[in-house]
């Protein structure tokens, strides 16, 4: 239930490029389990028939034919205070926590004039963490989870 | 390892009226109060399927009733059990009982309480054998030689965790691997006592687990060809490191193919078939068990033709000490130990590196102490810096194939990863 980018095997998958298409794995926890549910329905009719459905229902995400963003509660406040300065690849192109979208706009505010976004900036990171999220798990390796301990010899 | 296989409790055609007034009742309670446990509203809760309840409603599982099993066992799933062995639990020579992996497919028979050596009973036969004949436990133990051999089981899913596009079945991370010594009979024995027909070229089992969805269906029957079920270590057995095989890994019958992927050693052992074609038993066909014939680019969809039966496992180690997470000092020589196996072959060297492959240190290595058994390796490490550090464990088997530091090819479900295995230490 990490990820669903499985369920997409239609789409064109860049490993390690960030293709826009791998913004369809940042669907909810409801899609996951609308699909799975799909997949008990569909439980005697085999493999093939479970697969196709996936495909059938994963056409879920939207790109704006403009700007290439997820269509979603928030894009318009995000078109009409980002893109005055600078393209919609620069948000495409990347991905981070809330914290990281946050430190972007402070930035952003400290040295590039961007003005106070006022009552729209928690629907703004709302929709950035949420449509361009960490990807965990991309690549060849992931990062090793750690709890340290002192290791007595 | 495939775990959408299993029914999830949809009401099939057959089933009562009960049933789905139970679902009804659970989904008005997902609807009702679903949401104020969870916190947030549950989205496509009409459609949540019956007989599971959403992860955010899930208590821990009670890994201590589990029979058999110790508590810090991994439980990935509990319907049908399927748990695993965290890395530094692995450090015995040979796995107990109690900390080898768990791989079910479906619900275990209860265990026999009374006589099981007389009334327990496996049957040899299919087209290719010259006559059927059963066997009790005594007739078997009375019958033939037995023979005791330390060999390596591994689920072929074992590391499926990892893969990129993930698969679908249990997220195995390392630890659906283990060694044990397992005691029986040879298999050739008694496949040359009840007779092989010339046209005989691979076998099936059948157990005595029962489906998920309650039916009569057979869970799963594998098989291997003639040629690894005729070899001296493939053992029909009875008992694990000298005592009764656990409950949940086969009591009291089971085969064991050291080096092949683990679902080939059927448990609760019934039934063996010879055949006269490659074994056609429920998840030996389409995709389970099966990697590309052909290398595919991630997330790739593979026709069931393209797709062929996975045999020998491929080379692959662990480090079972330190427990990943250690913080030392810079004065510190760390010990490092673990195992290595090779499927069918045997493992010629491991390597350890600090600097992220950049440069390795060879371990002493054990020789296995029979065919198919894994070998136990160890090393010390010193440090040259304070800071992070990943150890990496790489065996070469006697082929000359190495563990790749990345993950190997992917495939649609996901077997095969044996990309080495890292550990954290940190120098302080």
């Amino acid at each position: 239930m990490r990820k669903t980018q499985d369920l997409i095997p239609d789409y064109p998958i860049d490993l390690f490029s960030g293709g826009i298409y791998k913004h369809a794995i940042l669907l909810g926890i409801g899609l996951v389990l609308f699909l799975l549910t799909q997949g008990c329905q569909n439980s005697h009719d085999g493999q093939a028939s479970r697969d196709e459905q996936m495909q059938d229902t994963i056409r879920v995400v939207q790109y704006d034919e403009t700007t290439g963003l997820v269509v979603a509660d928030g894009i318009q406040l995000v078109k009409a205070n980002c893109m005055n300065c600078h393209s919609p690849k620069l948000i495409t192109q990347s991905r981070a926590t809330k914290e990281g979208w946050e430190g972007m706009i402070r930035w952003m505010q400290a040295k590039h004039r961007l003005w106070d976004l006022g009552e729209h900036e928690a629907t703004i990171l709302e929709y950035l963490a949420t449509h361009y999220a960490p990807e965990e798990g991309v690549g060849r390796r992931r990062q090793l989870e750690v709890e340290w301990y002192d290791l007595e010899l | 390892m495939d775990n959408m296989d299993i029914d999830l409790g949809t009401p099939s055609d057959d089933k009562s009226d009960k049933l789905r007034s139970n679902m009804q009742g659970r989904r008005s309670f997902l609807k009702a109060s679903g949401s104020t446990i969870l916190g947030a509203p549950m989205v496509f809760a009409m459609n949540f399927p019956t007989g599971l309840l959403p992860i955010g409603l899930v208590a821990e599982p009670a890994q201590q009733d589990i029979p058999g099993k110790d508590a810090r066992l991994t439980v990935l799933n509990d319907r049908p059990i399927n748990m695993e062995t965290p890395p530094h639990l692995l450090d015995d020579r040979l796995t107990p009982g109690n900390l080898f992996f768990v791989r079910n497919n479906g619900i275990p028979p209860e265990v026999i309480t009374g006589d099981v050596e007389s009334t327990w009973k496996l049957t040899i036969g299919g087209e290719a054998a010259e006559q059927e004949m059963a066997f009790t436990l005594t007739d078997l133990k009375s019958t033939f030689t037995h023979h005791t051999y330390q060999l390596t089981l591994e689920c072929g899913g074992n590391g499926r965790s990892e893969f990129n596009p993930p698969a679908k079945g249990n997220q195995w991370s390392t630890g659906a691997v283990g060694c044990a010594s397992f005691t029986g009979v040879r298999l050739k024995d008694v496949l040359y006592h009840v007779g092989l027909k010339s046209s005989a070229i691979y076998i099936g089992y059948y157990g005595a687990d029962k489906h998920l969805n309650g039916s009569d269906d057979t869970v799963i029957s594998r098989g291997v060809p003639l040629d690894k079920a005729l070899e001296d270590e493939s053992l029909i057995a009875w008992a694990m490191n000298g005592q009764d095989l656990p409950p949940l890994n086969g009591y009291p019958l089971r085969l064991v193919f050291g080096g092949w992927p683990a679902s080939c050693s059927g448990k609760w052992l019934t039934k063996i078939i010879i055949r006269d074609q490659v074994h056609d038993g429920p998840k030996m066909t389409g995709q389970s068990y099966r990697v590309p014939c052909d290398p595919v680019a991630p997330g790739s969809t593979v026709a069931d033709e393209d797709m062929c039966i996975i045999q020998s496992m491929p080379v692959k180690s662990l480090i079972t000490y330190p427990k990943t997470g250690g913080v030392i000092s810079l004065e510190d020589t760390l010990p490092i130990r673990g195992h290595a196996w090779a499927g069918d072959l045997a493992v010629e060297i491991v390597d350890v590196s600090i600097d992220f492959g950049q440069t390795w240190q060879p371990c002493r290595l054990e020789k296995p102490a029979n065919r198919l058994a894994w070998q136990h390796f160890k090393t010390s490490l010193s440090f040259p810096q304070k800071g992070y550090y990943e150890v990496w464990a790489r065996a070469t088997d006697s082929e000359d194939k190495s563990q790749p530091m990345i993950l190997p090819g992917w495939n649609p479900r996901g077997y095969l990863n044996n990309a080495c295995h890292r550990i954290a230490i940190k120098v302080t």
